[in-house]
């Protein structure tokens, strides 16, 4: 709950950031005397709102509910995850302020700073470890195909964050093998870390929501298996100066994605399949479905992008950002955001206050992404295709794109439009919750929380 | 169902394989590279580590992002031969006649003048391995020396970004290394030899629509101060032309952080000829073929 509250602030912050990034494309004069809003700051502190203060709170918090109600079982030290809540919270903080003052480490996905890395990893482990301990002490014994992917990622963030940190910030390896490992740690964040507890939540909440059991259980467990023997190894840039046995090992596996990406499209087609009168009154079933749908296309263009004719052109582009804005927010943003329409009614046993928010919300982020991402990936090929044409003045180049780019300021328009709608629908819930409680945010919800996952 | 620890360790390994693959086994390879003698011409050793100044300039460019907009790797699709001559011999006639063979659609006059002319003279442009192959094998007999060159194409080398692709020695030292995957910007790896003018970079960064009318590049106004002007003008103020100079009695004051930046953005040259990309194709035993082109003149014809 309170990383959730949390989450919806971070994410308003993402998209005014992103507001601003995109704007500096059109006006490179704007907020340009002030070197904290310089582009080359507010675009990686943007994207670090938006991953880690935003996206990876949503993803642990629905991870929580999920455990807690797979298993039957009360959540475990809940004192303990709020801590690490506000304590994460203070670390993304402390993270962003770093990037803005210019302390960036300047590795891509990784750029918050030395001194508030340690403490976002102290706080996932705060978060981290009772949840495995919840998990130890469920109830029911039988395991759900979602409890597989949550628990998979759980442990996978650790490692993968660790390693990235140590190997790069603390003992930085030499040369290029920093840009592997900084590529490997985003191919696995996203893939693996986001992608399994994003398809968790499909898988609990599709079935759910529909009212209809999943179609196969062997073909999650299938799509399980081979994304985490195959999922991990993408990312590599073709042409980057490495030797060529990474970028094209990279490839081989991100094109072998393609068997989990059709076990788990028959499955979500099968279990969906008309549930579709459901869809009109069911709002948080739409943000779910979305999510769903923009998996399959980012899975898709994910392995398209991996290969070296295409990569050829699309790889200095933005078709790269087009395909971080599909899966950041059309897969893994929208699906959290159905769970968390879905689970804050029922934890706190109240309606969202406005149901004209809920669906001018959702009406912001489709319309936000599908235009943010068609004009971006247009762009990026029309860019990629200039840039490799050494007859087009590179002048021209950018010129080429920039039509796309003032299409997807539109785009980023809508999803913050979006965004503001669900930071006022739930903090007037809160507000319309304490006044009747009495009592402070932190305290009603943690107890709340707990009372509730109890019974 | 107590299926547990052989599951946690089956996805234990699934995933573990990756950072084997993707951070250990690199690791392995290039971990321990070390500044070597891996240039063509022997007496030099690359890659040397950036002066401390353009060390300082790495942090300002990391600390302002530049790398969101900038690459700093030249890409290269592909590559084409030129042939050169490079010693006429002695034999002037047979010399004359292979020439006129191996170069189709010329003349005696203008073979007379390649033979005669200073060395070395290109033969043949942008022809493909096999043709530069077969007239070397035709001139050699004839007591004349050629050398097939290595020319690197690719729409990045046209452009003028670099010489050759980009390859891992070329940033060894640097930490981070910011290889950059956006290129709302142009690439950087060899932005000091393309603009080696120190001048040039400061304005540019003071306010970039001055030099380029249509770059979308930020000015960084914050890394200059302005300031009255004293008894006399300071030598390290940006000299302007035209309407862009500030109000009189004042001046623009580069600050160090960019000083830092443009020593840094001249340090990054990634033009050194290494084995990894040769200019010339290596044929033994002549170790003169080996050399770059500028040594290859200067030996003595065997």
């Amino acid at each position: 709950m309170v990383l959730f509250a949390f989450a919806a602030v971070w994410l308003v912050a993402a998209s005014v950031f992103g507001l601003i990034t995109s704007l500096k494309f059109h006006a490179p004069n704007l907020l340009a005397a002030c070197p904290w809003f310089t582009y080359g700051r507010v675009q990686p502190a943007q994207l670090n709102a938006l991953v880690y203060g935003f996206a990876a709170q949503a993803a642990l918090g629905a991870a929580l509910w999920m455990i807690a109600r797979l298993g039957r079982t009360p959540l475990l030290q809940p004192g303990y995850i709020v801590l690490g809540a506000i304590l994460w919270n203070l670390g993304v903080k402390i993270g962003v302020f770093g990037i803005l003052i210019g302390d960036t480490t300047g590795y891509e996905w990784l750029e918050m700073p030395r001194y508030a890395s340690p403490i976002l990893f102290l706080a996932y482990s705060m978060i981290g470890i009772p949840a495995l301990l919840t998990f130890h002490h469920r109830r029911e014994p039988t395991l759900y195909v979602s409890q597989w992917f949550l628990l998979a990622a759980l442990f996978w963030f650790p490692w993968i964050y660790s390693t990235a940190h140590l190997l790069l910030v603390f003992f930085p390896v030499r040369g290029v093998l920093q840009a592997v490992v900084d590529w490997w740690f985003i191919g696995n964040l996203t893939t693996i870390w986001f992608g399994f507890i994003g398809l968790a939540a499909i898988f609990y909440f599709l079935p759910r929501l529909t009212e209809r059991p999943l179609h196969s259980n062997y073909l999650a467990l299938v799509a399980f298996w081979t994304l985490a023997l195959f999922g991990g190894w993408g990312g590599i840039q073709h042409g980057a100066p490495l030797p060529a046995w990474m970028p094209s090992l990279s490839t081989v596996f991100t094109v072998l994605t393609v068997v989990p990406l059709i076990a788990i499209a028959i499955n979500f087609k099968k279990t969906f399949a008309g549930a579709s009168a459901n869809l009109k009154e069911n709002l948080p079933l739409r943000f779910v479905a979305f999510g769903a749908v923009a998996y399959l296309l980012a899975g898709a263009l994910n392995i398209a992008d991996s290969l070296p004719q295409v990569n050829q052109v699309t790889r200095f582009t933005f078709f790269t950002s087009a395909r971080t804005q599909l899966f950041l927010y059309g897969f893994f943003g929208m699906t959290m955001l159905g769970a968390i329409y879905y689970i804050v009614p029922q934890l706190i046993q109240k309606d969202w206050p406005s149901g004209a928010l809920f669906r001018l919300h959702f009406r912001g982020a489709v319309f936000g992404i599908i235009v943010c991402v068609v004009s971006l990936l247009l762009g990026g090929v029309v860019q990629g295709m200039s840039l490799n044409n050494a007859n087009v003045p590179f002048a021209d180049v950018t010129k080429s794109s920039l039509h796309f780019l003032r299409m997807s300021t539109l785009g980023d328009l809508g999803i913050a439009i979006g965004n503001f709608a669900l930071a006022l629908n739930f903090g007037w819930l809160l507000v319309r919750c304490c006044r009747e409680c009495c009592v402070p945010i932190v305290a009603a919800a943690a107890k709340l929380e707990t009372a509730e996952v109890a019974r | 169902m107590n299926q547990g620890p052989l599951i946690f360790l089956g996805v234990f390994f699934a995933l573990a394989l990756s950072w084997f693959g993707l951070v250990f086994e690199p690791q392995l390879q290039l971990g321990n590279a070390q500044q070597a003698t891996n240039v063509v011409n022997p007496t030099q050793l690359y890659p040397q580590m950036r002066p401390g100044q353009a060390r300082q300039g790495l942090d300002v460019y990391r600390s302002l992002g530049c790398a969101a907009c900038h690459s700093q790797q030249v890409g290269q699709t592909g590559r084409t031969y030129d042939v050169t001559l490079t010693d006429a011999g002695t034999n002037r006639a047979e010399v004359i006649a292979a020439l006129l063979k191996v170069k189709p659609g010329s003349n005696t006059a203008e073979v007379e003048k390649l033979a005669a002319g200073p060395m070395p003279q290109t033969i043949l442009k942008n022809v493909p391995r096999a043709v530069a192959d077969a007239a070397v094998a035709k001139l050699e007999p004839t007591g004349a020396k050629a050398e097939v060159k290595i020319i690197p194409t690719g729409p990045d080398i046209t452009r003028g970004w670099g010489k050759r692709r980009s390859v891992a020695e070329d940033f060894l030292f640097d930490q981070p290394v910011m290889l950059g995957s956006q290129r709302a910007g142009p690439d950087l790896a060899d932005v000091g030899s393309r603009l080696p003018d120190a001048n040039w970079h400061l304005l540019h960064l003071y306010n970039p629509q001055i030099l380029l009318k249509k770059s979308v590049m930020p000015p960084y106004r914050f890394l200059f101060e302005k300031r009255k002007v004293g008894r006399e003008p300071a030598p390290e103020a940006l000299k302007f032309s035209g309407e862009f100079a500030p109000e009189r009695g004042y001046e623009i004051v580069p600050t160090d952080n960019a000083r830092q930046l443009v020593a840094y953005l001249l340090s990054l040259r990634a033009d050194a000829v290494i084995f990894e990309t040769p200019i010339t194709v290596a044929r033994p035993p002549a170790a003169s073929t080996n050399a770059p082109a500028a040594a290859a003149t200067n030996a003595p014809a065997k």
